[in-house]
């Protein structure tokens, strides 16, 4: 008994895991429906390299395999356990992407920068809902609210962009609604002490019925005077813009990505270098002990989870304002839950939700590129790509993460 | 700095923690407050700490009367308090720690070097070596709470308020820190020291305040023998020594060979070990908390499974079995925290009382309970252990300390046992009830019983146990007859001290 449980530790288990999914992908796209047609990578506009997707794939098959192998036999420590993962799980996705690619109907080319592009795009919402959390989280208070959040700054976002005419206002009308969404949250969560994650769903059913009913009642029937906001334009950075490959994907975008990035940076330096931070972490992990110091437990984690509201908000403003798209019922479909899977698969930390937002994100693009070039894998599944990777990023790669201390705790003095 | 506490009083709802106390600390004195778990003592310095505010009464500090709103404006008025449950944030390094709450920046950045400087400072002015780099987390408990003293003392506090200070400490890292008190009030520092240990209070103290249910029923001198500031404590003569005859061990009862049990982050707690509980023999198992008794002992019982080795209940194997196996074979179990693993708090006395026996005659079968047969049993069971409670139908978390102790002790005794294993069975709990435990325990092993007793107390240890093994990291690293130990001797041996 004892051994066998020995034997099959973490490593080993996703070692077996790669060994079968590798194997898969080799005899499924190289073999028995294999890809037919070279597949070009095009990276800029006149930089393209073309390849015989068979061999590829079953190349990037057989990484997957060796990977598996190395941790069945050699590489068995646990610090192993990221990279391989990463390693891994990216060949069989590139083999999936150029399988696809090489049997769509129509292109046989993988725009590169398009892809990368709508990385980002699909991204942003998600880095700004993780930061809430981040935000929220980090002084002890579960933000299961984040969708709602994100919703009702589409929300708002789009409403007061068309009625003032400017985006700006509708911004900053984003923000500030998010920022009461979570002021509600952080009443009940810290002053009545209701259970945060029922709390965070009501929240979320709540965000739902508002933004249901006002849509229906008025932003769907007279769309032209309340559902009409206009855009954020792209501002290309002077300079940086005509990088090859990486100005494109980087720096042609509109305020709501710079902001995100900056918002990671800030955040990042303010948690662990500034006065704040360093109370805000003290009350997530032990608000007992701040509160002997003098720290006012209550208000920084009201604090906190009003800022995040109003991070999430901003996000949600990046839907329709930020993408020139009208306003739609529930139109966040799980983002603000995609968004909280990237804060725990980051560990709380703001650069790690990031990264794990543009995991999330390249899931997405890659799932929209797919779709238009009508490729054979049905759409459907396409569509469950983003979350497929949240799922197994989340329950399968995590394995043990230690959340703040006191995250969901409300404090009681006494 | 002067203190004076005027009539302080503070209710939770109908229960007076604390009663009109006065009391009076003089600049650079050692106070003691000397009372039972339970008597109010941290109600009381919690009042003074500015986390509770008080009902009545009013605190002068040199003189001048304050309002103390939270404990920021204690800090401020010169007080500090390090708390018997550490207030680190365990993933901090020492140096943010301390910072908290006080943090110097420069533009806005935390000046993490004028800190650590600062902490260096203090630690050599009161000979307090801390490392400010370290992480709190990976630090041993005594330098932990050096950590916490270091911390008040870089606030510049006059009065410092130290509340169970050696409760985790072995003997000789109590001696260091009683050397450290005396240092500080030499350098002018008045210190009030929150105990229940009476040794400790005869040999540091000026002056004493004994509470006893909220109220100050008298101040003594350390000159008064223990016996008499026993009885202060209690309110009555209490038998401070265990009598007992010497053991007659029989043949083993419980053998544990080679066992090994890995804690909840899957790293070795227990390695190895070995150890004999004989008939009629009580095995006092001492060591510092943390150094794998907790695993031990789940192991033993089937609630963690073990890496490896066997565990032997009169020749029948146990490792493998479920609890309730275990504890059909014929083993009773005081486990060590009562409140989430000995009760279910919301459940009544009378229900508490059979939490392992509900399935099996008289009390019920697999389909029927019969209350009538529990609320008989508990009846008797109350009466036999002094159980004070309401009545049988009170919920078990409506009692005291000691006498939910009581309940367990009363539910594991009150069938034929083997082997009783008691893990800090004394925890909490006041004297009187901690006299009441330790004679059944002793009366259990002249009934011929095995008692298997974990302890962190020495004073237990050595009151009880025939034998002693004493753990550290893991490992049985020495086992003796309880006739020649001492504490010194087996203070050396739990902090993992072998040399002869």
């Amino acid at each position: 008994m004892t051994t066998v449980a020995q034997f099959w530790n973490r490593n080993r288990i996703a070692g077996a895991v790669y060994v079968l999914l590798g194997l898969l992908a080799v005899l499924y796209f190289g073999v028995s429906n294999p890809a037919k047609n070279d597949v070009t990578l095009r990276l800029t506009a006149d930089t393209s390299l073309t390849f015989g997707a068979r061999p590829v794939i079953i190349v990037l098959g057989l990484v997957t395999v060796a990977v598996g192998v190395a941790l069945l036999a050699v590489l068995t420590a646990r610090s192993h356990f990221a990279w391989t993962a990463g390693v891994a799980l990216g060949a069989l996705v590139l083999a999936f992407l150029f399988w696809g690619t090489s049997l769509a109907k129509t292109l046989h080319t993988i725009p590169v920068e398009a892809l990368l592009y709508g990385t980002l795009i699909a991204a942003t919402p998600l880095i700004f809902g993780a930061l809430a959390g981040v935000l929220c989280e980090r002084s002890g208070v579960v933000n299961i609210n984040i969708e709602g959040q994100l919703l009702v700054g589409a929300f708002a976002g789009a409403l007061v962009g068309t009625m003032t005419k400017s985006v700006w206002a509708g911004l900053i009308a984003a923000g500030v609604c998010g920022a009461l969404m979570a002021a509600l949250l952080a009443v009940f969560a810290i002053k009545y002490l209701v259970d945060q994650v029922v709390l965070g769903v009501v929240l979320n059913v709540l965000a739902f019925g508002i933004t249901g009913v006002i849509y229906e009642r008025l932003m769907q029937p007279n769309a032209a005077e309340y559902n009409n906001a206009g855009q954020f334009k792209p501002w290309e950075v002077p300079g940086l813009s005509d990088i090859p490959l990486l100005g494109p994907v980087l720096f042609r975008h509109n305020l709501f990505v710079y902001l995100a990035l900056a918002l990671v940076a800030a955040i990042t330096f303010a948690l662990f270098y500034t006065r704040w931070g360093l109370r805000t972490r003290a009350v997530g992990e032990h608000p007992t002990a701040a509160d002997t110091l003098g720290i006012k437990v209550r208000l920084v984690r009201y604090r906190n989870t009003i800022m995040g509201g109003f991070v999430a908000g901003l996000g949600g403003a990046m839907l329709t304002i930020g993408a020139g798209v009208t306003f739609n019922k529930e139109m966040t479909a799980g983002k603000g839950f995609i968004a909280l899977a990237a804060l725990i698969f980051g560990r709380w930390s703001p650069v790690g939700a990031m990264l794990a937002a543009l995991l999330f994100g390249f899931a997405d693009a890659m799932q929209q590129f797919l779709s238009s070039v009508i490729s054979p894998v049905p759409s459907q599944f396409l569509q469950m790509a983003p979350y497929l990777a949240t799922l197994f990023a989340v329950a399968g790669l995590v394995g043990k993460v230690r959340a703040p201390a006191a995250d969901g705790k409300p404090y009681v003095k006494g | 700095m002067k203190l004076e506490l005027r009539g302080i009083t503070k209710r939770f709802g109908d229960l007076v923690a604390n009663d009109h106390i006065d009391l009076v600390v003089e600049p650079g004195e050692i106070h003691a407050l000397l009372g039972e778990n339970g008597a109010g003592k941290s109600t009381l310095m919690n009042v003074l700490y500015g986390l509770l505010r008080p009902d009545e009464g009013e605190i002068l500090v040199n003189d001048v009367p304050q309002t103390f709103r939270s404990p920021g404006d204690a800090i401020s008025a010169g007080i500090g308090m390090v708390h018997q449950h550490f207030m680190l944030v365990p993933v901090f390094t020492v140096a943010e720690n301390i910072m908290l709450g006080a943090e110097d920046t420069k533009l806005g950045v935390l000046d993490k070097k004028k800190a650590s400087a600062h902490i260096t400072e203090v630690s050599q002015t009161y000979g307090l070596p801390v490392d400010p780099e370290a992480v709190v987390e990976t630090l041993p408990v005594g330098v932990q709470q050096r950590v916490e003293i270091v911390k008040a003392l870089t606030r510049e506090v006059d009065l410092l308020i130290l509340d169970e200070p050696t409760a985790v400490l072995t003997p000789q890292e109590t001696d260091e820190l009683l050397e450290v008190l005396r240092g500080l009030k030499a350098a002018g520092k008045s210190i009030v020291l929150i105990t229940h240990k009476l040794r400790e209070v005869k040999a540091i103290a000026d002056k004493i305040t004994v509470i006893r249910r909220g109220k100050v029923v008298g101040t003594a001198d350390p000159g008064e023998s223990e016996d008499e500031l026993a009885a202060m404590m209690v309110g009555r003569h209490v038998q401070l020594v265990v009598d007992k005859s010497a053991a007659e061990p029989g043949a083993p009862v419980l053998t544990v060979k080679d066992l090994s049990v890995v804690d909840d982050r899957g790293h070795r707690a227990v390695t190895d070990i070995d150890l004999e509980v004989r008939a009629g023999e009580v095995l006092g198992v001492a060591g510092v908390q943390g150094n794998g008794q907790t695993e031990l002992i789940e192991a033993i019982m089937g609630l963690r499974p073990a890496v490896s080795g066997s565990v032997l209940l009169g020749g029948a194997e146990l490792r493998g079995r479920t609890t309730r196996q275990v504890l059909d074979a014929g083993v009773g179990y005081v486990p060590e925290d009562r409140s989430t693993d000995g009760l279910v708090k919301e459940f009544t006395v009378a229900e508490n009382l059979v939490l392992d026996l509900y399935k099996s005659e008289p009390f019920g079968s697999k389909l029927v309970y019969r209350p009538e047969a529990v609320a008989r049993n508990a009846k008797d069971r109350i009466e036999e252990f002094d159980v004070r409670t309401q009545s049988a139908d009170a919920p078990v978390g409506s009692l005291s300390g000691g006498n939910q102790q009581k309940v367990i002790v009363a539910r594991e005794m009150s069938r034929p046992l083997k082997l009783l294993i008691a893990s800090q069975p004394a925890r909490g709990v006041d004297v009187g009830s901690i006299e009441f435990i330790h004679k059944r325990i002793i009366r259990e092993r002249d009934q011929g019983g095995a008692v298997l007793l974990v302890s962190t107390e020495l004073d237990e240890i050595l009151a009880l146990a025939d034998r002693i093994a004493v753990m550290y990291r893991g490992e049985i690293i020495a086992t003796l007859p309880a006739a020649g130990a001492t504490s010194e001797k087996l203070g050396l041996l739990m902090a993992g001290v072998t040399g002869d």
